[in-house]
């Protein structure tokens, strides 16, 4: 799954970040959900059951499958965030660890 | 305690827009939230953006995109919070209560008079594969090419029925973006069914009909098609499907659905007010008023979430709501709100005859409401059709005691993608009615939350 962008699209200003260290060249007014689509990420998590990948689906905020950790925060809807320079978005793999020390 | 106010409105779409400009004019203390960072919804989903920053691609939505601009641009003088994501409703004390999260932060704001207009969601629709990535529905990807002009490249597959799935592939079109195939799932016969209802759907909205006539112009559609499965290892690699013709496999790198849309209850479940079985578009949606006002005094409802209408019919409840609420607050006499409600009924009852020719025109059909046993209903936890079945036979009474015995409806989405594949099964499985079944309990949080945006609410109580 591979997402492209119209040509008239590509004149907002540049947004800079990173998801899982690898750096992701946005456009303002994306969310983080279809930023990722258009790098390339075409898998957004794991699921906690199975470990299956998913991506979103909706994109209007109703399905959960773009769930991601942005700045340290897990289940954060990507579709609804908007992009920011420097934001660190990661993939949520699995059933959380909870820790017990 | 802080101010209440007048009227809070929950989703800046159609509905949303029109009750707060109809406020704002009245004089009414305001405030409009929305989850989404710009005005809109989803049918003028960053319209103000693109005729700002990109004019030429307006051309490419169609006429009632371009129509949002003037809306959206005219909040001017209203309290707008963006990015505010509701998450709980609730009667405190004398007001009513809205507590939404904001850039990881939680805050209430305390109303008087609430107004619920969140709006539509496209019907889930659950074959085997649907949950791979690769897969969308036809609405996020016309969301996509709004807000940011992204598009899928390779084989795009669009699968559905419906006046969306038409709209994206005339977009599609227009945007230059290639479609491998467009296979159409309305039943090929329906056009017979659906006459009777036409001369109703042309007086009373003939323009849209227009506007759906020349999305036929040029169509290269499969029609009659039964989507049996989406293939692939860890991504979609192909579709089959059944038409008039037989069994075909398509190979594919990106499939979107659609099976029309319903109404996104999740906020009028969680007041638990009283709710209503459609029994043609199969869905629950919560009664209401003349004015829109629902079974819980002071909560009102406009536009789809009220009940499948389309925006031109949401623009005049939310207009309509918002007149009813000035008048009991005051704000205007009774007259002057009788005046406008005659005007607003008679939109919302030509746009009702035209929506009885489209559900007629796109039934939902058995393989979408009942699933095959193997394929996955509820996308969170896991769990197929089957083992709904399998409860069902060994009597469970409901979708809220599903959930203790399957989980299923109580995982990240809490049934906003299970629950009406649900409350179907139950009732075929029983031999017992949609009705009787119900749908599961939603309770709060409705969205995710963290433990320090709950615990910033907490005040230290005065002495």
């Amino acid at each position: 799954m591979q997402f492209s962008r119209l040509e008239s699209a590509n004149a907002a200003s540049p947004v800079r970040f990173t998801c899982n260290g690898q750096v992701v060249e946005a456009r303002a007014g994306d969310s983080v959900a279809t930023a990722l689509l258009l790098a390339g990420i075409g898998s957004t998590r794991d699921t906690a059951l199975s470990g299956e990948g998913r991506a979103p689906y909706c994109l209007m905020g109703v399905c959960f499958e773009c769930l991601v950790e942005i700045d340290g925060v897990p289940n954060q809807q990507a579709c609804l965030v908007p992009v920011s320079d420097g934001m660190s978005v990661r993939r949520q793999e699995g059933a959380p660890q909870v820790w017990d020390g | 305690m802080s101010a209440v106010h007048d009227l809070v409105i929950i989703g800046a779409g159609p509905a949303g827009i029109a009750a707060a400009r109809s406020a704002r004019a009245d004089g009414l203390d305001a405030v409009l939230l929305d989850e989404q960072a710009e005005p809109g919804g989803q049918i003028w989903r960053a319209v103000g953006r693109v005729a700002r920053e990109r004019p030429g691609d307006l051309g490419i939505f169609g006429g009632s995109y371009a129509k949002g601009a003037g809306p959206v641009a005219d909040l001017w003088g209203c309290e707008l919070r963006f990015c505010a994501t509701v998450w709980h409703l609730h009667r405190a004390e004398d007001a009513w209560e809205v507590v939404f999260s904001r850039s990881g932060a939680a805050e209430r704001v305390r109303t008087k008079t609430l107004l619920i207009a969140t709006g539509a969601m496209e019907r889930p629709v659950p074959i085997p594969g649907w949950t791979l990535p690769g897969v969308t529905t036809i609405g996020a990807l016309q969301l996509a090419l709004k807000q940011s002009g992204a598009y899928p490249t390779g084989r795009v597959v669009l699968m559905g029925g419906g006046p969306l799935a038409l709209l994206l592939a005339s977009q599609f079109k227009a945007a230059g973006v290639p479609i491998a195939a467009e296979l159409d799932t309305a039943p090929a016969n329906r056009l017979s069914v659906a006459a009777r209802y036409l001369p109703g759907a042309v007086l009373g909205a003939a323009d849209t009909l227009l506007d759906g006539l020349r999305l036929l112009r040029g169509r290269t559609a499969i029609t009659g098609v039964a989507p049996l499965e989406i293939l692939g290892e860890g991504k979609v690699e192909a579709v089959r499907y059944r038409d008039g013709s037989g069994l075909h496999e398509v190979p594919a790198d990106h499939v979107a659905l659609h099976e029309g849309v319903v109404p996104n209850t999740q906020l009028t479940r969680l007041l638990d007010l009283n709710h209503v079985w459609n029994p043609v578009q199969r869905c629950f949606h919560p009664v209401l008023d003349p004015f829109g006002e629902s079974s819980v005094a002071d909560v009102f409802v406009a536009g789809d979430g009220g009940g499948i209408l389309g925006w031109r019919a949401a623009q005049a409840a939310g207009a309509l709501a918002a007149a009813q609420i000035a008048w009991r607050l005051g704000a205007i006499v009774e007259s002057e709100r009788d005046l406008r409600a005659a005007h607003h009924h008679g939109r919302i009852a030509a746009e009702r005859r035209l929506r009885r020719f489209l559900d007629a025109l796109y039934p939902v059909p058995d393989w979408l409401r009942l699933p095959e046993d193997r394929t996955t209903i509820c996308r969170c936890e896991e769990i197929s059709a089957g083992r709904v079945r399998e409860m069902a036979r060994l009597g469970c009474a409901g979708p809220n005691q599903l959930k203790a015995y399957l989980r299923a409806g109580m995982g990240a989405c809490q049934g906003r993608m299970c629950g009406l594949s649900v409350t179907e099964i139950l009732a075929e499985t029983q031999g017992r009615t949609p009705e009787e079944i119900g749908y599961g309990r939603i309770r709060p949080p409705i969205k995710p939350v963290t433990l320090d945006e709950l615990a910033s609410l907490y005040q230290e109580p005065t002495s």
